[in-house]
């Protein structure tokens, strides 16, 4: 057990899973960088943010596989990699570049269980950055996970700290199913203790970090902690609030969600992706169809607008959900008296 | 190169089982029995025929929306394949994935595909488990005229240049991207699109078995041998439509009958072993009759064959969930 | 005056910097530099860049030192003209000290005794190790399924005068996961290692539970090395097990689950709190973890009954012993403390459960203070 980083915790993951079983493969674009440069040095970057960094010394051309800039080329060999035999964790860098092999992904890697009658096993990982907060625009920033998780045959994952991602990434690793595997680019240097064994987490059974009578906050990925923070400030008050991050999107735990809210009687959703068709709208619609004579007060979502992410620092910080704002949909639900009772 | 009896005798019952299977199914679909969309490969059987007679199993292939040729070719068999089309229980993928998504992983045949330009580039990710297993193996992706202007096959010569892989791109030139015709919309020419990545490339008529042999096994052994991909670019025709109720207005008449008469590779094959006493034609007759049999029993056989359950809706999509 | 003086900043590469190593000054301090001329190497968690004068002058001053790691904008250096006084350098550099605060400065923790690792054989076990003194020292043996927090209200009271020691058995904790065939005598023998490795050659030893099994085996095997036995709540005296708790500790994989579990093992059930059950569920994610508890479960407790009988080895022993039990006890039946010899006392303590070292700490740190004077 030691403290660290989200980004090491991912390293870790990766490295052990790749030292215990040699069909664990990498690619992506300069997750060891430098190939071909005029300065001969061939482990120069370790990724654009340094996540795979000492991995291809360690383990060397065989197993570490810097690709062109050619999405539609390498993520589709991932996915007809791991039909045939290996299983390749493939970086797609920023989960935007998905436009240019969704394909890939949608079509081919999601669909070969079902359209080949169950006779197919395609054990892959996609690993990609996602989320606002770093200034990195429109075409940098955006939390695509509803995207994944709209289409049946793929699993998604969307970690909310470093000892979440470790054992996340182990299991994404081992799954039989084809894995999205998504990091908040904002947490990479958040830190807390990670053990230092092999560990997995299981996918669609969801983490209660609070647990509260009141309200129950529903948050994925980086916005868990914004959760936290605001129930932290919110207990000061009084009022108390399980906060649930569901750690997967596919499959989503969905009893736990109802438990909750039964418990509870009210709901927040806190996602950070564009707000039609997301998981805020997903778990709301979850709630309200299975779980309506709990509610107390309406569902409440914080969510960004329905507009790309912008760049200037000012407009991002309008653009993404917060602690300050989870905490007045909280108090809002709570303050909520129906209009007119039922006689 | 010298071709062995036995290669030879399978190779035309394969060929000939891939004409009757279409020619058969052609007949079927007008009844309305088949649903959904069926891309004939009749006329193109030597293509599919010639090359996977230099594979085995532990070879990989991808194939196109145009699949059944492909897909018998490498060894599935007829009766699931049929079954399939049908929409039956028993297909080889239990009726839900239909005629463009026949696959049997078991023998290496990963794919029929319905995007255009879908295999390439999960070719390159088959030759790199080949190349990382060590298993000796080679993976060959047949694509069109029309996959070959896909940003997919393009990243995917590059790819398998840059990473060296074990990998064959047969690019089936039909001269047709389903109504547009590729003098049209290819620009240049495959041969210098192989140019441009450094990759060899060989070609050869499409509706030779023996040409097509000789071509792919110089081909293949190249990338078996280590020594990076190459592009086989075969030359062909397609005697039906793009699908089937295409009514292919966009081609001049006589051009179909032309093709029929003058290159059908079972006629061509059927000459060259006689004029080089290779064979004896009564073998061949053997095998044609064989052949009707076993399409005529698969037809019945998927005709009587149980639907898919309810329960089949939601089973297989994911290994665990 | 300021205008005329620069600071050298620690840069931000690319866009996840937060901090940078400074690996080198490649100026020495009283030299011209032009801008643009690289001053120094910085190393950051991806790279290593030279980094560029942002202006030219004289390098009056190197405030980082080699091999410092500094926050982004954290001043490295000073640029001026030989014309500023060093009077003025000093109160430049005081301010921009002052103005610049920086969150991962303040990384002063208390300096706590960590756990260890130490290698038995092929075995990593992790050891919390606490106090010193001449009296003999105390060894802590925890049971299925815990680990040496167990002890964390008792080691620390019996540390005053002494070396007090406990360990994650194997399969546990932070210990390697290989429990080898998962009996008593199997960790007994692990324990005796141990003790060789820290080169203690007698100590009392406090068995829990399995624990307790296993310090009975040690004194059947090593008597020489255990001055005096305190078992609480052990197996080995009788052959019953609560079962429904060894398998649901095993099976129980969510947070809901297994705190039903685990209310079986404390009479005050408040006690089962939300950072234990975690705790817990972390730790049975570890690999190798749930089939070594699996192993563990399959040799002691073969058909749902204890497997060793190691009464015999309790009345034969020739140190003094004891028996502490809570009286609640849900996993193992305080019953099995009777008819022993009247010269091992027995504490039974009320309204207590499976866990008496947490639940009446004060009771049980008072008999093992008595036992081990």
């Amino acid at each position: 057990m030691s403290k660290k980083s989200f980004r090491q915790a991912i390293n870790e993951a990766l490295r052990q899973e790749m030292q215990r079983d040699p069909r664990v493969i990498l690619m992506g674009e300069d997750i060891a960088g430098g190939q071909g440069g005029s300065a001969g040095v061939v482990d120069a970057w370790g990724g654009v943010l340094g996540v795979t960094k000492g991995l291809y010394t360690e383990f060397g051309a065989e197993r570490v596989f810097d690709t062109p800039i050619s999405e539609a080329s390498y993520i589709g060999a991932a996915v007809g990699a791991a039909a045939t035999g290996l299983r390749p964790v493939a970086e797609l860098m920023f989960v935007d570049f998905v436009g240019c092999c969704l394909d890939q992904i949608m079509n081919q890697a999601a669909k070969f269980r079902y359209m080949f009658g169950g006779k197919a096993r395609t054990p892959l990982v996609i690993r990609a950055m996602y989320g606002a907060g770093f200034n990195a625009a429109a075409q940098h920033s955006q939390a695509l996970y509803p995207l994944f998780t709209h289409i049946p045959g793929l699993k998604v994952v969307v970690p909310s700290s470093p000892y979440e991602a470790k054992g996340l990434l182990i299991e994404a690793i081992r799954d039989d199913d084809p894995v999205i595997f998504l990091e908040n680019k904002v947490m990479y240097d958040d830190e807390e203790e990670v053990p230092d064994e092999p560990y997995s987490i299981p996918f669609g059974e969801a983490n209660l970090t609070r647990e509260g009578d009141d309200v129950t906050i529903v948050a994925f990925g980086r916005m868990v902690n914004f959760a936290n923070e605001a129930a932290d400030r919110l207990e000061k008050d009084g009022i108390s609030c399980t906060v649930i991050d569901p750690r997967t999107t596919s499959p989503l735990d969905s009893a736990t969600i109802l438990e909750c809210v039964e418990d509870t009687g009210r709901l927040v959703i806190v996602d950070e992706s564009s707000p039609r068709c997301n998981m805020a709208t997903d778990v709301a619609a979850l709630v309200a169809e299975q779980a309506f004579d709990a509610l107390k007060a309406p569902i409440r979502q914080v969510v960004p607008p329905h507009t790309p992410v912008p760049f200037a620092t000012v407009l991002e910080k309008l653009y993404l959900p917060d602690a300050a704002r989870i905490e007045s949909a909280v108090r809002s639900v709570m303050a909520y008296k129906k209009a007119k009772q039922d006689a | 190169m010298q071709i062995a009896h036995d290669i030879l005798l399978r190779s035309y019952r394969s060929m000939r089982t891939i004409r009757d299977f279409e020619e058969r199914l052609h007949v079927e679909f007008a009844t309305g029995e088949i649903p959904g969309f069926v891309h004939l490969y009749c006329g193109e059987e030597a293509s599919a025929v010639g090359v996977c007679a230099h594979l085995s199993d532990t070879d990989t292939i991808a194939s196109t929306h145009r699949g059944h040729g492909h897909c018998i070719a490498k060894g599935v068999g007829v009766e699931g394949m049929m079954a399939e089309i049908y929409g039956r229980k028993t297909g080889v993928c239990h009726g839900k994935g239909g005629s463009m998504h026949i696959a049997d992983l078991s023998l290496g045949m990963l794919g029929a595909n319905g995007i255009v330009g879908g295999g390439p580039p999960l070719i390159c990710g088959a030759a790199l488990s080949h190349k990382v297993l060590k298993d000796g193996g080679v993976a060959v992706a047949f694509y069109g005229d029309g996959a070959s202007n896909e940003g997919t096959t393009l990243e995917s010569l590059n790819l398998a240049m840059v990473w060296q892989l074990p990998a064959v791109f047969v690019c089936e030139d039909n001269g047709y991207g389903e109504a547009t015709g590729a003098s049209y919309a290819c620009a240049g020419t495959q041969k210098a699109r192989a140019a441009g990545f450094g990759m060899p490339y060989f070609d050869c008529d499409g509706t030779d078995f023996f040409a097509v042999h000789e071509a792919a096994g110089q081909a293949i052994a190249h990338a078996r041998a280590g020594h990076g991909p190459v592009m086989l670019h075969v030359h062909l025709a397609r005697w039906y439509g793009h699908f089937e109720g295409d009514a292919m207005t966009y081609r001049a008449n006589g051009e179909v009958a032309r093709e029929r008469a003058e290159r059908d590779c079972l006629q061509k094959f059927r000459t060259h072993v006689t004029e080089t006493s290779l064979l004896d034609l009564s073998a061949l007759d053997d095998i044609d009759t064989s052949v009707k049999d076993e399409i005529e029993a698969a037809v019945k056989a998927a005709k009587n064959a149980p639907l898919p359950e309810p329960a089949d809706l939601q089973a297989d999509v994911y290994v665990s969930y | 005056m300021t205008d005329l003086i620069t600071p050298i900043t620690m840069p931000k590469f690319g866009l996840a910097m937060t901090e940078g190593k400074i690996t080198s000054w490649n100026i020495p301090s009283g030299a011209q530099v032009e801008a643009g001329q690289e001053i120094a190497d910085i190393e950051t968690t991806k790279i290593t860049n030279g980094y560029e004068s942002p202006a030219s002058g004289t390098l009056r001053r190197q405030i980082a030192t080699e091999g410092e790691t500094l926050p982004v904008g954290a001043l490295l250096g000073v640029l001026a003209e030989p014309a500023v006084s060093d009077a003025d350098i000093d109160a430049f550099i005081a301010k921009f000290q002052a103005d610049f605060s920086s969150d991962s400065a303040a990384d002063t923790q208390a300096d706590h005794a960590e756990p260890i690792m130490v290698s038995v054989g092929d075995l990593t076990l992790r050891v919390q190790e606490a106090g010193q003194g001449d009296a003999t020292p105390v060894l802590f043996i925890h049971g299925f399924g815990g680990d040496l927090g167990n002890w964390m209200l008792n080691q620390n009271a019996l540390s005053t005068d002494r070396r007090t020691v406990s360990f994650d058995l194997p399969g546990h904790g932070g210990s390697s996961k290989n429990v080898g065939d998962g009996t008593p005598a199997g960790f007994a023998a692990t324990t005796a290692a141990l003790l060789d490795k820290l080169e203690i050659t007698s100590v009392h030893v406090v068995g829990h539970s399995l624990g307790g099994a296993i310090a009975l085996e040690l004194a059947k095997t090593c008597p020489q090395k255990v001055a005096s036995l305190s078992l609480i709540a052990p197996a080995g005296l009788g052959q019953g097990i609560n079962m429904d708790f060894i398998d649901g500790f095993i099976s129980a994989d969510r947070r809901k689950t297994l705190e039903l579990v685990l209310n079986y093992l404390v009479h005050d059930k408040t006690l089962i709190s939300r950072k234990m059950v975690e705790d817990i569920i972390r730790f049975k994610r570890l690999d190798g973890a749930l089939q070594g508890l699996q192993t563990i479960a399959k040799a002691c407790f073969p058909n749902g009954r204890q497997a060793e009988d190691l009464r015999p080895v309790l009345t034969s022993f020739a140190g003094p012993a004891q028996i502490i039990w809570g009286e609640a006890d849900e996993i193992i039946s305080p019953n099995d403390a009777r008819n022993l010899p009247d010269t091992i006392p027995v504490t039974l303590l009320p309204q207590t459960g499976h866990m008496p070292q947490l639940e009446k700490a004060a009771d049980v740190n008072a008999a093992l203070i008595k036992l081990a004077k």
